[in-house]
C-alpha cells in the first residue's frame, strides 16, 4: 500500500469516501473548508454520489437526515459555532434512531471566537449536545493515520448502532500534513442491507420515521430503549491508547492533538528519569473510566491537560474518584501548548509529589 | 341484458388508511390529505412515494396516508425531502408544510430548495395561524386578523405585513408550477386536486420544483363556524392571496429538457 502525504481535511474527505459514503451536505466554515472542497471534487467522479453546498448548517444536517432515511452513508462537517446550529438535526436524529457521521473541527469559542485549534466543545460532544438527554459516540483521532481508520470506523458504529459519530478534531488535526495509507474503498453495494429504509411500500406496509411520540408511556420506553442501547456501546466501544504507564508513577491524561503535545512532554521528561506515562481516550463518549480506574492502582496522580479550562478532567474525577489525585493544566482560547510547557507542568506535580 | 348490480361511484382511496382523522371539524386538512391519496392512487405511485410531514397540526399526516413517511424538523421538510430524493431520484417525494413552516421558520430552505430546483413537491397549507399551537400570529396571518397573540388584530406597523411566500419563491428560477387554490367549495377542492396532480407530474417528469398553496380554513382557531370560514377565505383570505396560477414555467422547461437531452445525444 503506497503512502500519501496528505492534509488532515483531506484524510478525512477519502477515508468517508472509501468507507462508502455517497452523501455529503455542508456550509463554509473555517478551519474546515477543505473538508467539503474535497468532497465536491470527489464526489463529482462518482455517479452514485451526492455533493449539496447548503444554504446553512441547519440545512445540511437535515439534507443528511434525509439522506440516511433514505438508506444511504451520509456526513457533514463544520466547525464550532456551525455544529452549534446541527444540534436541532443531531437531536432529532437520536430521537429516529438515524446512522450519521458529523466532523468537528473544532475552533475557539465561546460565539464567533477564533479560528484556532481548541478542544472547548468536549462538552457539547460527549453530552449530546442538543435537548433530549441522548448520546452520541464521539471519537478523538490524533494523527493522519488514526483520522483514516476513525473515520472509517464511524461509519461503521453509526450504522451498527443507528446513531450519530462526532469525529472531534480541530484545525491542527485538519490543516497538518501527514503521510498515510488508505484501504481500498468499500463498495457500498456490498454494506449491510437495512431493512428500516424509505424507499417505497412495494410489497410491504408503508413505513414510518419519526421522533414524535405522543403518548408518555411509549416516550419513556422509547428512551429507556436508548438508555440500553447506550449502556451496550459503554460496554463494548470504549478505546484509548496507553503509553508508557507500566512503571509510572503520573499520566498524563489527554485526547487528540492535546495527547500529541503530551506525548512529546513525556518522552522529555522520561529522558530526565520522571516516570510519566500517558493515557489517550480515542472515544470520548463511551470514556474509557473503567481502564483509568484500574490504573489508580499503581498511579496515584493524574495530570489532565486539554485545551480547554477544564471539561474532560470532570469524566477523569468521577472514573477515579478518591483512588488518586487529579491535577489539571489547560489553556483555552486556541493556544498551542508546546510539549516543553506540559514537561513543565508534569515536572511541577512531581515536585509536590510525597 | 342490462347490468342491475349497483356501480361505486365514490370509495375510500387505497392510499388512505382506515383511521378516523383527529382534525378539528371544518378543517381543511382532512380534505387535502384524501386528495393526495387519490393523485398517488390515480397514478399508481404508492410504491414508490415517500412523504415528509414536519412539526404542526398535519405531522401525524402518517396517520392517514398510507405511503413512506419521514417526519421533519419544524420547517426543515424541504431540506430533508432534498437529503432522500437526491439519493433516491426514482422516488417521488412530496413535503407536507403548514404556512407557520414554511413561511417562517423554514423560509431559508424553502428559497434555496426552490432556487436549487429540487424535484420536489410541496403541499403547503395556509389557514393564516398557528394552528397546532392554539392559534398564534402566523406570517400569513391578515391584517386586522385576531389571534391569541394579536388581540387586537394584526397590525402592519407592529406585526408586519401578511407575507406571501409563494409569490417571493416564484422568483427563484428553480421552480416552474406554483399555483394557490383552496379547499372551500366543491369547485375549489377539485381544482385543488389539479393542481396537486400538476405538481406531482412536474415531478415526475423531473422539471423542477412545484408547490401549490392550499387555503384552509381552521374554525376553531378562527372562532368562527365551519361554513363561515368558507365564506371568510373565499371574501376576505384571497384579498392578501389570490387565487390562481403564480408560475408555470413548465412547457418551457419541458422544451429546455428535451433540446438538452437531444443535445446530449449527439455528442
Amino acid at each position: 500500500m503506497t503512502k500519501q502525504l496528505m492534509r488532515g481535511s483531506h484524510v478525512i474527505a477519502e477515508a468517508a469516501t472509501r468507507a462508502g459514503c455517497r452523501f455529503y451536505a455542508g456550509y463554509p466554515i473555517t478551519p474546515q473548508n477543505e473538508v467539503p472542497e474535497y468532497m465536491s471534487q470527489r464526489f463529482a467522479k462518482l455517479e452514485d454520489a451526492t455533493f449539496i453546498q447548503a444554504e446553512s448548517e441547519l440545512a445540511a444536517i437535515n439534507m443528511v437526515m434525509g439522506a440516511s432515511m433514505a438508506g444511504v452513508r451520509a456526513m457533514t462537517s463544520s466547525s464550532s459555532p456551525g455544529i452549534s446550529l446541527k444540534q436541532e438535526g443531531i437531536s432529532y436524529m437520536a430521537g429516529m434512531e438515524l446512522p450519521a457521521v458529523v466532523v468537528n473541527t473544532m475552533r475557539g469559542g465561546p460565539g464567533l471566537g477564533n479560528i484556532a485549534p481548541t478542544q472547548q466543545d468536549y462538552f457539547q460532544a460527549t453530552r449530546g449536545g442538543g435537548h433530549g438527554g441522548y448520546r452520541t459516540i464521539v471519537v478523538a483521532p490524533c494523527s493522519g493515520q488514526e483520522l483514516v481508520t476513525l473515520t472509517i470506523k464511524a461509519f461503521d458504529l453509526a450504522d451498527t448502532y443507528r446513531m450519530t459519530v462526532v469525529l472531534l478534531g480541530d484545525g491542527l488535526m485538519g490543516q497538518m500534513m501527514e503521510p498515510v495509507t488508505f484501504p481500498d474503498p468499500i463498495d457500498p453495494a456490498t454494506l449491510p442491507k437495512k431493512d428500516w429504509v424509505l424507499d417505497g411500500a412495494r410489497d410491504r406496509d408503508s413505513r414510518l420515521i419519526a421522533s414524535l411520540i405522543l403518548d408518555p408511556v411509549k416516550m419513556e420506553q422509547f428512551n429507556w430503549k436508548l438508555a440500553r442501547k447506550y449502556a451496550a456501546i459503554c460496554e463494548r466501544e470504549t478505546q484509548y491508547e496507553s503509553y508508557l504507564l507500566d512503571d509510572a508513577v503520573l499520566a498524563v491524561v489527554a485526547f487528540g492533538t492535546a495527547a500529541r503535545i503530551a506525548k512529546g512532554a513525556v518522552n522529555r521528561v522520561r529522558k530526565a528519569g520522571v516516570k510519566a506515562g500517558l493515557f489517550r481516550p480515542i472515544t470520548l463518549w463511551p470514556f474509557p473510566g473503567k481502564e483509568l480506574r484500574a490504573l489508580t492502582r499503581t498511579i496515584k496522580h493524574m495530570l489532565v491537560f486539554e485545551m480547554n479550562f477544564g471539561q474532560m478532567v470532570e469524566d477523569v474525577k468521577i472514573s477515579v474518584g478518591e483512588q488518586a489525585a487529579v491535577h489539571f493544566h489547560g489553556r483555552p482560547g486556541g493556544i498551542i501548548s508546546t510539549p516543553h510547557e506540559i514537561a513543565d507542568a508534569i515536572t511541577k506535580v512531581m515536585y509536590r509529589m510525597e | 341484458m342490462t347490468n342491475t348490480m349497483p356501480k361505486q361511484v365514490f370509495k375510500r382511496p387505497q392510499s388512505l388508511k382506515e383511521n378516523v382523522f383527529h382534525y378539528c371539524p371544518g378543517c381543511g386538512h382532512s380534505i387535502i390529505h384524501r386528495l393526495i391519496a387519490e393523485v398517488i392512487d390515480e397514478f399508481g405511485i404508492r410504491d414508490r412515494t415517500v412523504g415528509v410531514p414536519p412539526a404542526g397540526c398535519a405531522v401525524l399526516a402518517y396517520n392517514y396516508i398510507d405511503v413512506d413517511m419521514g417526519e421533519a424538523p419544524h420547517g426543515r421538510a424541504v431540506a430533508v425531502a432534498t437529503g432522500i430524493k437526491r439519493v433516491r431520484p426514482d422516488l417521488i417525494v412530496f413535503t407536507y408544510q403548514g404556512d407557520g413552516d414554511l413561511a417562517a421558520i423554514g423560509t431559508a430552505e424553502a428559497i434555496h430548495a426552490a432556487n436549487r430546483g429540487e424535484r420536489l413537491s410541496v403541499i403547503f397549507v395556509n389557514n393564516a395561524v398557528y394552528g397546532m399551537t392554539g392559534g398564534q400570529m402566523a406570517p400569513t396571518t391578515v391584517l386586522g386578523q385576531i389571534t391569541t397573540t394579536t388581540p387586537g388584530g394584526r397590525s402592519a406597523l407592529r406585526d408586519g405585513f401578511p407575507l406571501d411566500l409563494s409569490q417571493m419563491l416564484a422568483v427563484a428560477r428553480g421552480s416552474v408550477y406554483i399555483e394557490r387554490t383552496a379547499v372551500t367549495s366543491p369547485k375549489n377542492i377539485i381544482k385543488t386536486k389539479k393542481a396537486i396532480k400538476k405538481a406531482f407530474q412536474v415531478q415526475m417528469d423531473g422539471l423542477g420544483f412545484a408547490l401549490v398553496e392550499i387555503l384552509s380554513p381552521c374554525p376553531i382557531n378562527w372562532k368562527l363556524s365551519p361554513v363561515e370560514s368558507c365564506r371568510w377565505v373565499e371574501e376576505e383570505v384571497v384579498k392578501s392571496y389570490p387565487l390562481g396560477v403564480i408560475k408555470d414555467t413548465t412547457s418551457t422547461q419541458d422544451l429546455v429538457n428535451k433540446v438538452k437531452k437531444g443535445k446530449r445525444r449527439k455528442t
